[in-house]
This record gives C-alpha cells, sequence and structure tokens, in this order.
C-alpha cells in the first residue's frame, strides 16, 4: 500500500476476534459469519484493487432484524464496520479495516413488490442495477441510471455511491430515483424514509443517505422510480478535427434547447484503443468523437436527428453517421463501452479518474492533461460524460515496473485541476479512500466540520466506515464545541428598522 | 415589536447569527416574508431580513447552471432565464394566492427552504433535485460552502439537498446553486371530461405508465375544474400536459388520445389557456379567496390520490383536487378548524404525509403543522438539527415543537 493512512487497528478488538466471532455466530448462524483467512480472501477489496486489507470477520445476514442486532452488538462493543454490496466501488469506499467487521448485504437480493400503477419497486439492496430492469421489462418499465458495472453493482451500493450513468443529463443520479429506504442506524435503530408518495417529508435526510459512502447507516430496503422505456432511441456518431470542436457542439445542442439521452466523448487515444478492440468502424483520424443519442417518439427522434447534425456540421464535424438500425445505434456504443477494457488491453495496469469539469473548460483541461502527462511520464486516455462534464482519464501505467506512486500523483493533479477550474473531486464514483485526502482541495475546515457533524449526528463514536471519505478523523465531541462568548453583545453594524 | 437585522452580505450574515448566539436570542429567517404564514408559528426575538441579499450571481445557460444569492426574487430568476428560453424545471409553486399575500413575491431561498415544486414534479422532480450547491452559514454563526457549481457531483454528503424542504431550521442559505433546463418550445393540455375518482385514477395511472412523457396530471373534481375557466368543463376532469418540441408533442398526442381511449373522449387546450390551467393548478388557485379555511396539502401514493380526495371531500364536507397524478392532494376545509386527526386518519392506509398549509395561528400552534414522526427518527432529525443549530437559534419550533 501507497502512502494512504487507514485508522489504526484497535488492539483490544483484535484480541477479542474470536469472542466477536462467536457473538456474530449467535445471531446469524451457519455461513453467514465467515471467519477463515481463505474464504475472506474474496472481500479484501473493492474494485480499486491496488488496495488490500482483510477484515476482521465478514458477516452476511439476511433479515434487517439480523442487521439490527448486528449493528447495536458492534456499537455496544465499540467495534467498527465496514458495509458492503458487491464490491464494485472504484473508490474503495468498501475497503475492509483489519479490526472491522465488514457487513456484505450480498443475502439482501429480492424484489419484494413491484408496482407498476405507481410506477415504483421495492427491493432489497443486495438486487443488482440491471436486475431491477430485468424484473419489470416485461411491462416495458426500467430503472434509469445505469453505472457501467450495473450487471454486477447493487442497488444498496448505487444509494451508498449516489451511482450515476451514461443517461444522468436526461434521467439523473440515483438521488433523482429513489423514493425511499428503510435504513438500520449504528444503534441497531430501524428507520423508514419516504415510501411510494414523492417528497418523504421532514427533514430530506434520504438526500443525505444517497451517496453517504456507508457512513451513516446501512440500507435495508429501497423504493426506487420506475420509468417507461422510451418508444425508440437513435444515436449519431460524430468526428471533429479538435476537442474544442466537439465541446462547441455539445455547447451548442444545449444551447438550442435540446437534453440528449447521452453525449459522451472520447479523445483520440480511448478511440483508437476502442477500435482495435471491438473494430465498430470508430474513425481514427480525429481528435474526438461524439455519440449522442436521442430517446422518444420516432417523431422526436427524428426530428432532434436532425438538428443535432445540423449543428455538427455547423461545428466542422469531420465525420457524420447516423444509426439506421438498432444494430447500428449498439455498435456505437460497443466501441465506448469496452474503452475500460481496450485501454486494459494496451496497458498492464490503468487508473480511472472521476472528475467534473464545467463542459467549456475541457479544452483547457486536456491542454493541461497533456502536459501532466509528459511530467508524469504516463500516458492517458479520456473517455467523458460530455453533457454533463463528467470526465474520465484512464492513467495507463505499469504497476510492475513502480509506476502506481506516478499514476496515482498523476491522477491527483488531474483532481486538482478540475477543482481548479471550477470542478468538483468527484462526479460519481465517490470519495472513498481514493479522493479522501483531497478533499481539502475543494472544502475547507469549516465546510467538513459542518459535514463531519451530520456524520456525528447519525453515528456519534464514529463506527460506521472509519477512514473513507473525510481526511481526519475528528471526535464528535471535539467537533461539536463552540465557544460563545457570554456578554450581551448588540449588533452595532446591522442597520435596524 | 421584533428587531430587524437586514443584511447585506454573507459577513453580515455571520454577523447577525453571531450576534444572536452571544445575546441568547433567536431568528426568524425571512426573504419578503411571502411564506411567513407556513410552518408553526414561530415566537422568535429578532428577525433575520435576508431581501438585501439579492442578485444573481453566476449565470451559464449553456453549462445549465445558475448562482444567486438567497434574497433574489424568485420572479428576477424566472424572467432572465425565460429570456435565455430556460426555466426552473421543477415549477415552483407561488404561495401568493392562497396565502393571500402578493403574488410572485417570494425569494429563491424561500422557494429551496419549503423546497416547493409544481405539477412538473413528477416528470423532473421537486427543487432539491435541481440543488447543486450552497453557500450558508449555520447556527454556529459559520460560513461554508457544500455541493458544486457543476450538474454532476458525488463529492461529500449532499447537504444542498438536505437544505431543500428545512425551513431555515437548519443554516440560513447566502448563496444557491441550481440546474436549470431548456423550456420547451411548446405545451398542451389533454381534458378527459366526465370521470369518477376511481376512473381518473386508472387513467392517470394509465397516463403516466405509457411513453407519452406527460409533465402534467392532475385530477379535478366539478366545483375544482369550475373554477378554472380554461378547461372549459363542469364535470370531473382530468387533465395531462405535454410539452416539447412540436413534433414530439403532435405525436404522444395522438399515442396519449388512444391511451385514453377507454376512459372517454378527450378535448385539447393549447398554448395560453394549457399555460393558465397549470399556473391554476400549481398555485392552488381554486382554493383562493376562501379566507382562514384551513386547507392541507397530501403526499401519497399516486394512485391512492383521487379515491382518498373523494373520501376526505365526502366525510369532512371539504373540497379536493390532486395533483402529481394523484400524489398531491390539497384539501380545502368546510371551516377554520384543521380536523388534524380526521386528516391524518384518512390519510394513515396509504402512507404519506399531511401537511397543515393554511390555517390560523392558534390553529397552526395547537395541532402539528407536519406529519409526526415516529420517535427514532424524530430523535434522528433532532441531531441533525443540532448538529447545525446547537443552540436552536435558526426558526426555533418552525418545523416541530421544541425544534
Amino acid at each position: 500500500m501507497t502512502g494512504l493512512r487507514l485508522p489504526e487497528a484497535d488492539a483490544g478488538v483484535l484480541a477479542r476476534r474470536e469472542e466477536i466471532i462467536a457473538a456474530l455466530r449467535a445471531i446469524v448462524p451457519g455461513e453467514g459469519v465467515i471467519a477463515q483467512e481463505r474464504e475472506m480472501r474474496p472481500y479484501e477489496s473493492d474494485a480499486l484493487t491496488a488496495y488490500k486489507q482483510l477484515p476482521l470477520v465478514v458477516v452476511l445476514p439476511s433479515t434487517t432484524e439480523q442487521v439490527a442486532q448486528v449493528l447495536r452488538y458492534c456499537h455496544e462493543n465499540t467495534i467498527r464496520v465496514v458495509p458492503r454490496g458487491a464490491g464494485t466501488s472504484l473508490s474503495g469506499g468498501a475497503l475492509p479495516l483489519a479490526d472491522a467487521v465488514l457487513l456484505g448485504m450480498g443475502k439482501f437480493n429480492r424484489v419484494l413488490d413491484i408496482d407498476f400503477p405507481n410506477r415504483c419497486a421495492v427491493v432489497q439492496p443486495g438486487v443488482t442495477n440491471l436486475g431491477i430492469t430485468k424484473a419489470v421489462e416485461h411491462e416495458n418499465f426500467y430503472y434509469a441510471p445505469d453505472p457501467s458495472s450495473q450487471i454486477a453493482c447493487t442497488i444498496g451500493g448505487n444509494v451508498g455511491e449516489n451511482s450515476g450513468g451514461v443517461h444522468c443529463l436526461k434521467y439523473g443520479l440515483t438521488t433523482n430515483n429513489v423514493l425511499g429506504v428503510e435504513m438500520v442506524l449504528i444503534t441497531g435503530e430501524i428507520v423508514r424514509l419516504g415510501g411510494k408518495h414523492l417528497d418523504a417529508g421532514g427533514l430530506e435526510l434520504l438526500s443525505v443517505i444517497i451517496g453517504s459512502e456507508g457512513l451513516l447507516g446501512v440500507v435495508t430496503e429501497v423504493t426506487v422510480r420506475l420509468l417507461k422505456k422510451p418508444d425508440m432511441a437513435r444515436a449519431v456518431l460524430v468526428g471533429f478535427p479538435t476537442s474544442e470542436d466537439a465541446g462547441e457542439c455539445v455547447a451548442r445542442t444545449i444551447a438550442a434547447g435540446i437534453i440528449p439521452a447521452a453525449i459522451e466523448m472520447m479523445d483520440r487515444d480511448a478511440i483508437a484503443a476502442a477500435e482495435a478492440f471491438v473494430n465498430v468502424g470508430y474513425p481514427l483520424d480525429v481528435e474526438a468523437l461524439l455519440i449522442v443519442e436521442l430517446d422518444g417518439p420516432e417523431a422526436e427522434c427524428a426530428h432532434l436527428l436532425e438538428e443535432v447534425s445540423a449543428i455538427a456540421r455547423v461545428c466542422n464535424a469531420a465525420t457524420l453517421r447516423v444509426s439506421t438500425s438498432e444494430d447500428e445505434r449498439l455498435g456505437f456504443w460497443a466501441g465506448r463501452k469496452a474503452a475500460f477494457p481496450a485501454v486494459g488491453r494496451i496497458s498492464p495496469d490503468y487508473l480511472c479518474m472521476d472528475g467534473t469539469i464545467p463542459r467549456k473548460a475541457l479544452p483547457l483541461v486536456l491542454a493541461r492533461m497533456r502536459e501532466l502527462s509528459e511530467t508524469h511520464g504516463l500516458k492517458c486516455a479520456n473517455v467523458f460524460h460530455a453533457g454533463d462534464g463528467n470526465l474520465h482519464p484512464l492513467i495507463l501505467y505499469d504497476a510492475n515496473k513502480g509506476e502506481m506512486d506516478a499514476a496515482e500523483a498523476f491522477g491527483a493533479d488531474i483532481l486538482r485541476l478540475c477543482v481548479e477550474v471550477g470542478g468538483v473531486l468527484t462526479g460519481e464514483h465517490g470519495v472513498g479512500i481514493e479522493k479522501r485526502d483531497l478533499m481539502p482541495v475543494m472544502f475547507d475546515e469549516v465546510d467538513l466540520a459542518h459535514q463531519q457533524r451530520l456524520k456525528c449526528a447519525f453515528d456519534a463514536e464514529g463506527l460506521l466506515n472509519p477512514g473513507k471519505v473525510f481526511p481526519t478523523l475528528h471526535r464528535c465531541a471535539e467537533l461539536g464545541r463552540m465557544h460563545v462568548s457570554g456578554g450581551q453583545v448588540p449588533f452595532p453594524d446591522l442597520p435596524r428598522f | 415589536m421584533t428587531d430587524v437585522l437586514k443584511v447585506a452580505d454573507e459577513a453580515g450574515l455571520v454577523a447577525a447569527v453571531r450576534a444572536a448566539l452571544e445575546a441568547g436570542k433567536t431568528l426568524d429567517v425571512t426573504g419578503r416574508g411571502s411564506k411567513r404564514g407556513l410552518g408553526r408559528p414561530s415566537q422568535t426575538d429578532w428577525t433575520l431580513d435576508l431581501s438585501g441579499l439579492s442578485g444573481v450571481t453566476l449565470y451559464e445557460p449553456e453549462e445549465l447552471i445558475l448562482s444567486a444569492k438567497a434574497g433574489t426574487p424568485i420572479a428576477e430568476i424566472e424572467a432572465l432565464l425565460q429570456a435565455r428560453g430556460q426555466m426552473l424545471a421543477f415549477e415552483p409553486l407561488d404561495y401568493g394566492p392562497l396565502l393571500g399575500t402578493a403574488d410572485a413575491a417570494g425569494t429563491l431561498g424561500g422557494v429551496i427552504a419549503c423546497n416547493l415544486a409544481g405539477p412538473r414534479r413528477i416528470s423532473h422532480g421537486a427543487a432539491r433535485d435541481h440543488a447543486l450547491g450552497a453557500r450558508a452559514v449555520s447556527g454556529r454563526a459559520e460560513a461554508f460552502k457544500s455541493g458544486g457549481r457543476v450538474v454532476k457531483n458525488v463529492t461529500g454528503y449532499d447537504l444542498p439537498r438536505l437544505f431543500a424542504g428545512s425551513y431555515g431550521t437548519l443554516a440560513v442559505l447566502s448563496e444557491f446553486t441550481l440546474k436549470v433546463l431548456p423550456r420547451p418550445p411548446m405545451a398542451e393540455t389533454v381534458v378527459l371530461p366526465g370521470v369518477a375518482p376511481e376512473v381518473a385514477g386508472r387513467a392517470m395511472s394509465a397516463a403516466m405508465g405509457s411513453s407519452c412523457e406527460v409533465s402534467g396530471a392532475a385530477y379535478l373534481p366539478a366545483p375544482v375544474a369550475a373554477r378554472i375557466p380554461e378547461l372549459n368543463v363542469d364535470v370531473p376532469a382530468v387533465a395531462l400536459r405535454l410539452e416539447g418540441f412540436e413534433p414530439s408533442v403532435r405525436a404522444r398526442r395522438a399515442m396519449l388520445i388512444s391511451v385514453l381511449m377507454p376512459f372517454g373522449a378527450v378535448e385539447v387546450a393549447e398554448d395560453a389557456a394549457s399555460a393558465a390551467i397549470w399556473s391554476a393548478i400549481r398555485d392552488v388557485r381554486p382554493f383562493a379567496g376562501t379566507g382562514e379555511r384551513a386547507v392541507w396539502r397530501l403526499s401519497t401514493a399516486p394512485s391512492a390520490g383521487p379515491a382518498l380526495a373523494a373520501e376526505l371531500a365526502e366525510t369532512l364536507g371539504a373540497e379536493a383536487y390532486c395533483d402529481w397524478a394523484g400524489g398531491l392532494v390539497w384539501l380545502l376545509l368546510p371551516g377554520e378548524a384543521s380536523q388534524a386527526e380526521a386528516v391524518r386518519a384518512a390519510l394513515a392506509p396509504h402512507g404519506g404525509h399531511a401537511t397543515l398549509v393554511r390555517a390560523s395561528a392558534a390553529e397552526r400552534a395547537a395541532v402539528p403543522v407536519f406529519q409526526p414522526q415516529e420517535a427514532g427518527l424524530a430523535a434522528l432529525t433532532r441531531r441533525v438539527k443540532a448538529s447545525f443549530d446547537p443552540r436552536g437559534v435558526l426558526n426555533p419550533g418552525r418545523m416541530y415543537a421544541g425544534m
């Protein structure tokens, strides 16, 4: 492991391991508690595989009551807990700790209720993202957020990370598509927020639980919105001589009042890697490639494809293909969807970054990234959710040649650059451990203290997923202190009437 | 006579909250006062007036973002957006007509603090779904920021969304950043007249469950429908809105008419008539000018709405109509008494919450204005409040007694 600090393991907890395992077995019988090293190996990392750590013990409850008992026990005995869905986090959100119980939610895999009249479904958190769509597609409904890992990632993990996907600009992130949750606090209390109605009522706690990266509670049930599938989707594939032209095309499309279902951009290196891998006919002599997808009634798709094509031509499009069949549309996407494995084929290792920038800053950011690429001596290919400014630079490196530190330094420089141009550290992958120490680039101490106090309101002892998101662990008592001078100070500088 | 602290910038805001902390005083946080009648009646020492904290600070139509100071009139923001063919897609309602205050008088801060959303809630989400970033001053008299100025961001807790609907009880917003969207060039309304509540529920479900992309769905019983002249009916009616580019709206109109075929023949209201229908539904105009008769807002499972509205009208001698495809019920009681227990008992089997939006101060002090919470959630809510405002300086008691 490189320079990343994780909370120091509690020797007292490590010493009580056998006792803790026995107590957990009393709550979750049989194979629901995994304590053998060999069997815990699959849980030692998530999709940020550069970091590995065996947990104290793995527990796989199958009922909300078991989750409540496990958390209550851990709370009463001051034992840390790391929740985990499918382990597809790219930011290390589910990385175990040596002295923490790893709480796997994989057994919560049932769809509980499909309610078409109310256009929602109630599912357990271990149901996969795609599994929700599979359960409702016979009636032509679907669940909109579509992170690239949707075949494997679970809705519980999506809630934890506020996952996005390529269709976010039009259909929103997880937070815009979840109506309610049942969750268990670290104390073992079960709390329900929202339901089949549109607004939860009371304080909007659902909005902070979504995207809280497992630091506030453990979600045991999720009510999601279902959408009717659009009649059709069509796409246009446009090559541009410069990234500026491609960026201008996106800006003008949106200025024309068009919100496409998806707008994806790839740079020359990403195009080359993808085309070499899947051979779908991407133009290789362009600097930037756009895939613009329109969905809706046939008449709308036809109308908007003409509009977008006209805009693209004005923006110096070098090549332009409109999909004429579903196969052709899927072909356009095949290259984009294969971009990560395609890069994996040309490089032993790669690091996938996830910043968001104002779209207008794209040419500047790409130029600066080329300079950074030279400084760090590593190549970088770019795929970009161009509609919402979410950039995924793929940094190519070889861990066996000792390049991991350089890759991480390059990645950190890219994220600093994103913040510098008015963007943010993470658009959809989460902070986790990966971007934790960069949080001060975006937030000052006062900003972070307000977030951490919210954490204290849910988990006063800091037992849930410690070491993630926040660069410094503060004790809640210390954060809560407030100094107010006791005197009756008047208010001289403000007008009164 | 309470003291009014009028602030002009964020430093003044910090100073004002600090002064209240140091003097041990509480603050009534207000913009232009248009929504003062919402929530529990406040008994605060001082008023914190944000109307001087005004102005759009950033508007980039091509990035789909707008930032403005909290006291900026919402009408100013909407006019600015309209000039560039954009809009606040959540279509914030104006409580002026219902509360008997001036029309279009609210501020951005008030719209966010109350998480206001209109008919387009069903397709585009609430105010909070468009919240991107916030600058605010907590009850600790500290200025802080959260979120960002881009439309996709998961860095840290989503505090801007938490502030939406917090009625100023957590922090005083100083500046807020929103996602804005293109205004659809065309809108029209398909009206299905003469439907009983149960049929209306099924018709709205069928429309919402189709690929017609309905962006407004309301059920209006006869007396309510009659007060919206542009509907041109004196019988109960379902109204369904279609918006978008012309070829798309035309295609979806044909599709929607065929989806509604089993429920009856329809009429179509276009352009200005369509706009007037949704403005009336959004701003609860059918219940305007009814003095201090109690008005409730019920949020429930959409399929339950029409029957629940009919049941409440029948049992309480009330009037009711549904927006949000049935998920929002506006209820006008026959008198000033809120009948809170009866209203909430009728709602309970369907899930959701009931908020008393208009009643005398005495009535709003006597019954829970917001849906009472289960003990665990109530305790969590109080801890969250205390994490931002440990001394209870900001709008104490506005949402819940003692918080």
